[in-house]
């Protein structure tokens, strides 16, 4: 999960985001499956219920002379079985008994495996070991095998087939219960009852049954759909209902003899088996989805494939300019600046209509720009991107940029809420370049970041607008499998905690021969050998033994070296690393640091580095792009941004970086939460924590336009160079 | 990777002396006169006499056990009253038919059940994911002794494909097709309710998986979708849906009781329910070891699979 998201899902536990959500049982009854269980269960419990005075034929009687008649005759609407009784009669009677004696074993399961479960899990200790083993060793029996057992030693026959079953889901309700026990003993609440004098059993009782009565119930749910069913199975069987008694499964027993000349006898009564215990687990189904945040969140969806693009996407720059995207975006003169966070230093612009470029503009609609005169006005994203003009600046670089991504905009829909992780980023990066993002966690650098290759989880994530240029071509345009060979290829990744981004069941060494593999035409030992030399290249000591390691026998900065050496596995014109040293130690760190930045030097790499430390920074970049809430606020060339920052908050973050030497230095938190990203406040989003903060801040969009040097700041009242944030190393009092 | 085997295999140890006890227990929980409730109550008092003795029941529990457990580890499992046979030949005989029924079930059940999840997860919410969803839901909740005469009445009654009872044809059978043949009608019925539970928890188990990040690694790699999910994906989903299919053998184990009444398959589930009825209560006891043993054997299979699958569990 990005950081965006994850700073979203702490909102959706804000009161706000309750109100929206509909009650348990409503959320029940919109469950269509879940609904029509509970429907067509109560039709039969009420059909069971009303058996007596119901205008049936006494179930009992038989008639000889209307035996095995068929469906539908007169009088028998079910037909007669074998003795001529009436089987609608018998089917409701019937019913009427599986369901008492499944409900009855449920309950009494549910009330001695509850209680068994209380008093495991709040004894604790000796008591609980006893209980559970004992459980542990009756779940060592096959379900079914136990009840039978159980009834060879009872002897057939209804009640004891209901005992059997009972206690066979003793088990299970004996260990849900007391997992939730074993945590709440531990409560603030219980021991204020053990201290006022109240006896374990009246804890019990009073306070800690209260707490895992739900999930009695949704154990309860699960299992009497099972229980009916296992009940008549042992009628079926002949240890069950004993005749003159009949229930739902004896009576399909009973048919089985007349099977080839009247299925229907046996056929009705499974039948209704099957819809009680069908209902049952349909509205079981629902109340667990219902009681199941994560599934209602929509966390566990899976991320597909690649990031989806919005089929309406805005392309923000529509003045012309737009196609052919990136590769000559030095030539069209974006610089001296990256083009992107340059963007607009002028006013929007009206639409120039410059020529469109070699004619091959595919992802250009007509429609879009025709109205772009106005959109050249109106910003088309909301990042405030706006027109560009090429005439701008000289084209004084003949490097071509290797990623252009222009008025970037990432959305994550999480039920009804759009956060906008990524809102209009636009970034350069030239060949052998290493531009940083920086941020705190949510500002949406990783969503830019993982935006690139399609690779943010979606759903819940959709690129909503921009172009993602990468030499010339637009990715976000790009057919799947254009992308799959880019992956990996052309763009890599280094992603931040190598235990997690590494497959853990496949040793590194295959790893890094499937990476070449997807990409080169080479043989399995040819790719081995590559591999070798890769993993001899990130320097890790005795290549060819670690080959065979899994991930977590490695050291944390060796596994990180191997994520470095499978991104350079088909040398990538460009490194996408997200905060590839922030799960390592520091002295690690800088090591892998050092490994990263040597490699890109020798092999003129382009890189971008999500980080959120300026330590980092100043050890690698050549430029800094600082993003908060989803959009940058300010850039520029790395040695400029670290010593004279124009943004208050580009400030506030380097001072949070300790500085050896200075201990009394005071490390300053960013004082302050990032704002949720789905509902922004007009103006700029760091006004509520800035210490500089005026009036006018909160007016209107504020353009990436305030330059100094080679910075470009999105901000109305920036910092001299050099200058100290107002109210001096505390900005807490500077707020307003 | 011996050692840990060696480790698995002691660990079953106490769970099979536990069931032991309480299975050889089942003769001391009978209400009243266990030889009595053997024999019958027409039994003449000198036979009930004679099984005390031979039960040991006039001695304490643990010397009863004691006798009774190496009589087992020595293949005596004392005698089958109704059928005036060893217990131990009855049960190795059905125990067979039982164990081919049951092992077919279950391979069919981990091979659909894993597929049906897998398509599940990776359309999630799709049309596919919603037919395998309702499918699971009535494949787990149709009574798999209504389910085979469904079977039988179509199948063998009404386009007599396959046959309908027994475990080889009464007259000129007895080949590995012909027991096949018998064989396909009761492992459908019995696979159906583990089909579902696998399928269930290996479309959980990918959803899961699916969003852990070294998926996006592979994907970063470039590696093609078809290798994400059967290669990346799945063997990390197996290493948590082994343990579900080694409980779901329990069931397949147990739920051959109704499956082999169904169709007359000559395993030791229908011999248990013809037991009991009979009161046959030492063929009970032989038969009910024997199952559960081999469920235990099973488990630890099981466990054993998981580990050498995820060396990380060692």
């Amino acid at each position: 999960m990005t950081a965006a998201a994850a700073s979203s899902r702490d909102d959706r536990s804000s009161g706000r985001e309750r109100r929206e959500r509909p009650s348990t049982f409503a959320l029940i009854l919109n469950n269509r499956l879940a609904a029509a269980g509970l429907v067509v269960l109560c039709l039969i419990v009420i059909a069971a219920l009303a058996a007596p005075i119901l205008p049936l034929a006494d179930p009992n009687a038989t008639d000889p002379a209307s035996r095995l008649a068929p469906l539908l005759s007169p009088g028998h609407l079910l037909g007669t079985d074998a003795l001529g009784r009436d089987m609608l009669s018998r089917l409701v009677w019937g019913t009427r008994v599986s369901l008492v004696v499944g409900v009855s074993a449920s309950l009494i399961a549910a009330i001695f495996g509850s209680a068994i479960g209380l008093v495991a899990g709040y004894a604790g200790g000796r008591t609980d070991q006893m209980l559970m083993r004992l459980i542990d060793l009756t779940m060592a029996f096959p379900y079914i095998l136990l009840a039978l057992a159980i009834v060879a030693i009872l002897g057939p026959g209804l009640i004891n087939a209901l005992y059997a079953i009972a206690i066979v889901n003793v088990p299970f309700f004996a260990r849900n219960i007391r997992g939730i026990t074993v945590g709440l003993a531990r409560r603030e609440f219980v021991d204020a009852a053990r201290l006022s004098g109240k006896g374990p059993l009246t804890i019990l009782w009073s306070d800690i049954l209260p707490n895992v009565l739900p999930t009695i119930v949704i154990t309860l749910s699960t299992t009497v759909g099972w229980m009916i069913l296992e009940t008549a199975g042992l009628s079926f069987l002949g240890l069950g209902a004993q005749p003159p008694q009949a229930d739902l499964g004896s009576m399909l027993g009973d048919g089985r003899k007349v099977m080839f000349t009247a299925p229907t006898i046996s056929l009705v009564p499974g039948l209704m088996i099957f819809l009680i215990v069908m209902s049952i687990n349909l509205i079981g189904d629902g109340i667990r989805d219902a009681l199941d945040p994560r599934l209602r969140s929509g966390a566990l969806a899976r991320p597909a494939f690649r990031t989806k693009v919005a089929k309406g996407r805005r392309k923000a720059d529509t003045d012309g300019e737009q196609e052919p995207l990136p590769a000559d975006a030095g030539g069209v003169g974006l610089d001296p600046l990256p083009a992107g966070e340059g963007g607009n230093r002028y006013p929007p612009l009206p639409c120039r209509a410059s020529p469109p470029q070699g004619g091959r503009s595919p992802s250009v609609g007509l429609s879009e720009r025709s109205i772009s005169p106005l959109e050249g006005e109106m910003p088309a994203g909301r990042g405030g991107f706006q027109g560009r003009d090429g005439d701008d600046v000289a084209s004084d670089r003949n490097d071509n940029p290797v990623l252009a991504v222009r008025g970037l905009e990432t959305d994550f829909h999480i039920g009804r809420s759009v956060y906008h992780a990524s809102n209009g980023v636009d970034l350069t990066i030239r060949r052998g370049e290493c531009l940083c993002l920086v941020g705190e966690s949510g500002s949406g650098k990783s969503v830019t970041a993982m935006s690139v290759m399609g690779l943010v989880p979606s759903p819940p994530g959709v690129i909503a607008g921009g172009r993602i240029g990468f030499k010339g071509e637009d990715l976000a345009d790009a057919p799947d499998r254009r992308i799959r060979e880019l992956r990996g290829g052309a763009v890599s990744h280094v992603f931040q905690d190598p235990l997690a981004t590494l497959h853990p069941l496949f040793a590194v060494g295959d790893q890094i021969v499937e990476a070449i593999r997807a990409h080169q035409p080479l043989g399995k030992r040819a790719a081995e050998a590559k591999a070798r030399d890769l993993l001899d290249l990130v320097r890790i000591p005795n290549a060819a033994q670690r080959m065979k390691a899994l991930p977590h026998e490695l050291s944390g900065g060796l596994r990180q070296r191997v994520s470095i050496a499978m991104a350079l596995a088909n040398d990538p014109e460009l490194i996408i690393a997200d905060e590839p040293t922030t799960a390592l130690d520091v002295t690690v760190q800088a090591e892998v640091l050092r490994l990263l930045d040597t490699l890109r030097r020798e092999r003129d790499t382009a890189v971008l580095f999500i980080t959120h430390d300026f330590g980092v920074v100043s050890e690698i970049a050549d430029r800094v792009a600082v993003m908060y809430a989803g959009r940058i606020v300010e850039t520029g060339e790395t040695a400029e941004i670290l010593t004279r920052p124009a943004h208050p908050y580009t400030r506030m973050l380097i001072d949070c970086v300790p500085v050896m030497g200075e201990p009394e230095r005071r490390l300053d938190a960013v004082p302050g939460r990032p704002p949720a990203v789905n509902r922004l406040p007009p103006g700029c989003a760091f006004a509520d924590r800035c210490p500089r903060v005026q009036p006018d801040c909160r007016e209107g969009e504020i353009p990436l336009e305030t330059k100094r040097g080679s910075l470009e700041a999105r901000c109305l009242h920036p910092l001299g160079p050099g200058e100290a944030l107002a109210g001096g190393a505390d900005p807490l009092e500077a707020r307003p | 990777m011996t050692a840990t085997i060696a480790r698995r295999l002691l660990a079953a140890i106490p769970v099979l002396f536990g069931l032991s006890v309480i299975v050889f227990l089942m003769i001391a929980l009978i209400p009243g006169d266990p030889a009595t409730a053997i024999l019958g109550s027409y039994a003449t008092p000198e036979n009930v006499a004679r099984l005390n003795a031979s039960l040991g029941l006039d001695k304490s529990l643990p010397q009863q056990y004691l006798a009774w457990i190496s009589g087992v580890l020595s293949g005596d499992f004392g005698r089958s009253y109704a059928l005036n046979r060893p217990v131990i030949d009855i049960v190795t005989e059905r125990f067979s038919a039982t164990l081919l029924l049951a092992g077919a079930s279950l391979v069919l059940a981990t091979v659909f059940g894993l597929l049906a999840g897998i398509v599940s997860a990776v359309r999630q919410f799709g049309f596919a994911d919603k037919a395998i969803t309702l499918a699971v839901l009535i494949g787990i909740s149709v009574p798999s002794f209504w389910l085979g005469l469904l079977l039988i009445l179509f199948f063998a009654v009404k386009i007599k494909l396959f046959p309908a009872s027994g475990m080889v044809a009464i007259y000129g059978g007895g080949g590995p097709l012909d027991i096949l043949h018998h064989l396909v009608l009761p492992a459908i019925t019995l696979a159906l309710v583990a089909t579902g539970v696998i399928a269930r928890l290996t479309r959980t188990a990918m959803l899961e998986v699916l969003r852990q990040d070294y998926i996006r690694t592979a994907r970063a790699k470039g590696l093609s979708e078809r290798r994400v999910i059967y290669r990346h994906a799945f063997m990390a989903a197996l290493v948590s849906v082994i343990p579900v299919i080694g409980i779901q053998a329990g069931f397949v184990l147990g739920g051959a009781v109704y499956v082999e009444t169904v169709f007359q398959w000559p395993g030791i589930g229908a011999m248990l329910v013809n037991a009991i009825s009979q009161r046959d209560i030492l063929l009970v006891q032989g038969g009910v070891l024997v199952v559960a043993a081999s469920y235990v054997l099973f488990n630890l299979l099981a466990d054993i699979c998981q580990t050498l699958l995820d060396p990380r569990l060692k």
